[in-house]
């Protein structure tokens, strides 16, 4: 069973909020600065990753409520996660072999 | 008031509660959104596969129109915020207060659909139909499927809102409105992947 915490508060509502939006405008920031082109893939996935978590942690309370439910929606995610990167890894890879590239 | 205590009293008040002392309609939900993220997750699997691989045009870097999907993603965003205002609201009885930003999501929700109702019909007069090309047929099925979410989630939201008009809707049904934001929120995470992945990262 997880600790039990206190509630987030209104307070934190518009903190998480503020954050999502900052963290919004700077991806679409990055989006268009050519120097960021270069990194461009890493930084907004882990941007979004950032989002995502405030979101489920803060909004969907799952920092604050029981552990079980992180395991219910961790482990489906993870798993699709896995689905995703194997899915990529066995069609560019097939894709590679046709190619000889 | 801790939180797990709080979910712990409803559940037997209600008779919802499991062997694990949580509520039984909550652990349902999560365990839905869980399916719902292998859903989602092949759908991206899918376009992510065929990206860059139309042989004919539109392309996404001649059809995304970014400033405006930006607005759409603050739109959803300020939706998820009004959401939790919504559910603090019930919890604490302020039924006023819990009235107006139930309305206020389902509204930024509806933005957020006549949005993508403005941006699929642009997308179609520009040429990009759901046979047109790879791009077009993997992004209106992952779109869409996100939109029709959207959709369910809008009639949810101002089926609460009008049991709330009715005073049908207080503290004690808080639960009710806790799982409707569970699924508003998923569907917001999901745009937040969507928005990175098909409009951003072209």
């Amino acid at each position: 069973m997880s600790e039990q915490q206190a509630h987030a508060t209104t307070g934190t509502y518009l903190r998480v909020a503020a954050i999502l939006v900052m963290i919004t405008l700077i991806e679409v920031g990055v989006f268009y600065v050519p120097a960021f082109q270069s990194a461009l893939v890493p930084v907004l996935l882990v941007l979004s990753a950032i989002k995502f978590a405030l979101v489920v942690m803060f909004y969907m309370h799952l920092k604050f409520d029981n552990r079980f439910f992180t395991f219910l929606f961790g482990g489906p995610l993870l798993l699709g996660l896995f689905v995703v990167v194997s899915l990529l890894f066995i069609f560019y890879g097939s894709v590679r072999l046709r190619t000889g590239m | 008031m801790k939180y797990d205590t709080d979910t712990h009293a409803v559940a037997v008040a209600h008779g919802h509660a499991t062997f694990m002392g949580l509520d039984s309609r909550k652990m349902a939900f999560w365990a839905f959104i869980g399916s719902e993220c292998l859903l989602f997750g092949s759908l991206i699997s899918t376009y992510l596969v065929y990206k860059g691989r139309s042989l004919v045009g539109p392309y996404p870097h001649e059809i995304l129109n970014i400033p405006f999907t930006s607005f759409s993603t603050f739109d959803l965003l300020m939706s998820s915020l009004a959401m939790v205002l919504a559910l603090a609201a019930v919890q604490r009885g302020d039924m006023k207060q819990g009235k107006l930003w139930l309305f206020v999501t389902a509204f930024l929700g509806l933005i957020f659909l006549g949005g993508q109702v403005w941006e699929f019909s642009h997308f179609y007069h520009e040429g990009l139909g759901l046979t047109t090309n790879l791009f077009g047929s993997t992004f209106y099925v992952l779109t869409g499927t996100h939109g029709a979410h959207v959709t369910v989630g809008v009639i949810w939201l101002l089926t609460l809102w009008v049991q709330a008009l009715r005073g049908k809707l207080g503290p004690a049904n808080a639960m009710t409105v806790e799982i409707t934001g569970l699924y508003w929120h998923f569907v917001d995470v999901v745009w937040i992947i969507i928005f990175t992945v098909v409009y951003l990262i072209q």
